[in-house]
């Protein structure tokens, strides 16, 4: 740091002290690699621990570690300084207007592709070979989209940091699941119980917690998600435990058509298509891409409320809202409510999708990473979380597709297992490089005679 | 009643644990507001360290003695526990000093989620266990129905060491420039940088001593269970979390006494109630705490300052 600022007096690039900089990171490096890395515990045939010597690999990453050091030090601290000075100023009118309408020219695009993937990807890749990128690329990413516009209500409007988001989806999970097997009710019928049994239960659990701020809040929502997720590998009788419930039915077309090969009004008997699973793919694509339109919709419309600017009110200073008159707790609670019920409707439709829940697809992690996807994106800001959505969830998934690394890296290289080492990494990175996300720049939702700019970077957090 | 004393004896072992990973939590809370939540983490890492430095030891150089094996392997993992922390606070928490008041948190679940992958695909995604160290168990009495009451070496140790380490951070607390530093911070940081105390400073070592704390239950949740593994951070983490609030937060003698209470309810629910939902009873006490009484038993109530 020390170099970055002396080199912002003009005085060029201090070599001597980045290589310093570099010298010490690297032999911190190592000290830590060194044995994390350098020596592997492993089982031999008898079942005992032995140390593996990796020493090498360890130097190596010590010495890339000490090397980028340098590299930040000696020209991209000085290059960021530099620059910093001369963008100091605020970002004019025009700019935001011009920034305005990348972002609805954007938003228009990426509706109009989000519609016409499907056809495109069977067109390039053929019915059978559809599946894979509708199915792991476009319903998985849409999934995430609609947990983190769901959960962006709670966040990025209203300002509570909810880590145990993932139990609302839960709830929806498992009430499709088991409602659908033990009373044959349809989806079409159980996609608004599973919503609204998702929001009764943020209410419950959000009425008397939403006293506490901030860290506590987050705290208190997590040991909530935990809690729901042991009683459902516990309570065996209700849930199935650790086991889960399989074959849950899956999605019809309203009713008039099912989509399993052997009913008697099949889908594809009733088309005369080639039996193949690629077109229930497309119908789920299509449903959760409407659910995730339906959120977002939603947000965009509440926002213009009284209660959406209550919630931004309510996120930016909580004692200014207190004084004003404002309900805060019915204001928390609507917003936990609302963001639960569209985690509901996202669950129910990932029981309907996988055809079986357990409660391993509910852990911790998981609500972890849809709080990423809501912060990295810019809280509040719908096309962030949808860009910072596929960047994640895409992006890992894209690992899996690297099979070439393993002729770099040798045979046992699964690139899989870096997925969540490099997601913690990037929510790390960016909250250091940019804590407001990606799209950090708001429209204000209110104004007096005319629009005036407001940037993430000027409004004060509140105790949210 | 030899039930009872056995878990009460089990649950002041395991709860001596979480008392000193609750230290790393409320040292931290109480300097600059932010709850550590990949603390927990680097108590698992620091389990790794004193994993790894005990094979070195044992089946590398041929250390026999157990004793100053341990001794070692603690010294070693309160090091580089410490060292890794510092990096860690370096690049993640200090560059977000000032910014919005979530920041530091969710940089910190980030962090989490890097050790813990980080030691995974490092280390494997395995248990990792290792022979007993100590197989010594003392029968203290044995009761009308033959059931003994059993205090193994390996608790002494865990309460010995653990009353060894509190008195010794005590005294840097009450006692050294260090410890007036930080209650200075911790009281006003602000009007402490005027005083010429060096606030960046004081902060890092805040983590650093957190960490240390957290090395040492480390090595002795390795010693004690024989067996770690990469996922080991988040329970425990969160257990010790509990304690902090349950003692109230900034405390630190009620970080420790949150610890031992923990320890107690989580062992006896265990025996009395339900094994199956022994977790489920610590978060609730968590909930329960937060909600009812969120300054804890000798914390300070919280005033809200415009």
């Amino acid at each position: 740091m020390n170099s970055a600022v002396k080199s912002k007096d003009g005085a060029g690039i201090d070599f001597g002290r980045a290589l310093k900089d570099g010298v010490l990171i690297g032999i911190v490096a190592f000290a830590l690699l060194g044995p994390l890395v350098g020596l592997k515990t492993d089982q031999n045939m008898a079942n005992e621990l032995i140390l593996q010597n990796r020493l090498g690999l360890a130097a190596i990453l010590s010495v890339i570690i000490g090397v980028g050091r340098f590299l930040l030090s000696a020209f991209i601290y000085p290059w960021i300084a530099a620059r910093g000075r001369r963008s100091k100023s605020a970002v004019t009118l025009a700019e935001l207007e011009a920034r305005a309408r990348v972002t609805r020219g954007l938003s228009v695009t990426g509706l109009v592709f989000l519609f016409v993937y499907p056809i495109l990807i069977i067109s390039l890749f053929g019915v059978q070979g559809s599946i894979k990128w509708v199915d792991n690329y476009g319903v998985q990413i849409l999934i995430y989209v609609m947990l983190g516009w769901g959960l962006n209500i709670v966040i990025g409007l209203a300002g509570l940091l909810d880590l145990g988001y993932v139990a609302f989806y839960a709830v929806g999970a498992y009430s499709y699941a088991l409602l659908a097997i033990n009373f044959h009710l349809s989806f079409w019928v159980l996609l608004p119980v599973a919503g609204i049994l998702a929001a009764f239960w943020g209410i419950i659990l959000g009425f008397p917690v939403l006293r506490l701020r901030g860290d506590y809040l987050a705290i208190v929502t997590l040991a909530f998600g935990e809690i729901i997720r042991l009683v459902l590998i516990n309570w065996k009788d209700f849930s199935g435990g650790s086991a889960g419930i399989s074959s849950i039915p899956k999605v019809t077309l309203f009713g008039i058509y099912s989509f399993d090969m052997g009913a008697s009004n099949s889908f594809i008997k009733a088309f005369h298509l080639s039996p193949s699973s690629a077109y229930y793919k497309v119908f789920l694509y299509y449903l959760i891409l409407l659910l995730a339109l339906l959120t977002a919709f939603i947000t965009i419309r509440l926002r213009r409320l009284p209660i959406g600017r209550a919630w931004e009110a309510l996120r930016e200073d909580e004692v200014a809202c207190r004084s004003l008159g404002i309900n805060t707790t019915n204001t928390k609670l609507t917003a936990f409510a609302i963001g639960a019920m569209f985690g509901g409707f996202a669950g129910s439709f990932f029981a309907a999708r996988q055809g079986f829940v357990s409660p391993e697809s509910f852990i911790f992690m998981e609500s972890a990473v849809i709080v990423a996807i809501v912060v990295l994106g810019g809280m509040g800001s719908m096309i962030g979380v949808a860009l910072a959505a596929v960047a994640m969830i895409g992006g890992t998934e894209l690992l899996r597709e690297l099979d070439f690394l393993k002729l770099v890296f040798g045979k046992d290289f699964n690139p899989d297992q870096y997925r969540m080492l490099l997601f913690g990494l990037a929510m790390v990175i960016i909250m250091v490089w940019k804590p407001r996300g990606f799209v950090s720049a708001r429209q204000p939702t209110a104004f007096l005679f005319k629009r005036k700019t407001v940037s993430g970077d000027l409004v004060k957090e509140g105790h949210g | 009643m030899e039930v009872f004393v056995q878990q009460v004896i089990n649950g002041i072992t395991i709860g001596s644990l979480y008392g000193l990973i609750a230290i790393g939590y409320t040292m931290v809370f109480g300097i600059i507001g932010m709850v550590n939540f990949a603390h927990g983490d680097v108590f698992m890492v620091s389990a790794f360290f004193a994993l790894i430095f005990l094979l070195v030891l044992t089946s590398w150089l041929g250390i026999a003695s157990m004793t100053l094996a341990l001794i070692l392997v603690m010294v070693v993992a309160m090091v580089l526990t410490g060292l890794l922390v510092w990096a860690i606070e370096r690049v993640a928490y200090a560059p977000l000093r000032g910014s919005f008041r979530l920041a530091p948190l969710i940089s910190a679940i980030g962090m989490s989620i890097v050790l813990s992958n980080f030691i995974q695909v490092a280390q494997g995604p395995r248990n990792k266990p290792i022979p007993p160290v100590t197989r010594d168990v003392y029968t203290l009495w044995e009761g009308a129905n033959g059931y003994p009451v059993n205090l193994s070496l390996k608790q002494i140790i865990i309460w010995v060491v653990t009353a060894l380490l509190l008195a010794a951070f005590w005294y840097v607390v009450q006692k050294t420039a260090l410890g007036r530093a930080q209650r200075a911070c911790e009281q006003d940081r602000k009007m402490a940088s005027l005083l010429g105390v060096n606030v960046d400073r004081t902060i890092s070592l805040t983590f650093v001593i957190g960490a240390a704390l957290a090395a040492v239950a480390g090595t002795l949740f390795l010693m004690y269970y024989g067996v770690v593994v990469f996922s080991d951070g988040f329970t425990p983490g969160v257990k010790a979390f509990t304690a902090a609030v349950l003692g109230g937060i900034g405390s630190l003698p009620g970080a420790v006494l949150g610890g031992l209470l923990i320890g107690l309810i989580e062992t006896l629910w265990g025996q009395y109630v339900s094994a199956d939902y022994q977790n489920v009873a610590a978060f609730s006490i968590l909930v329960i705490v937060l909600i009812f009484m969120p300054q804890g038993l000798l914390g300070r109530p919280e005033v809200e300052k415009v």
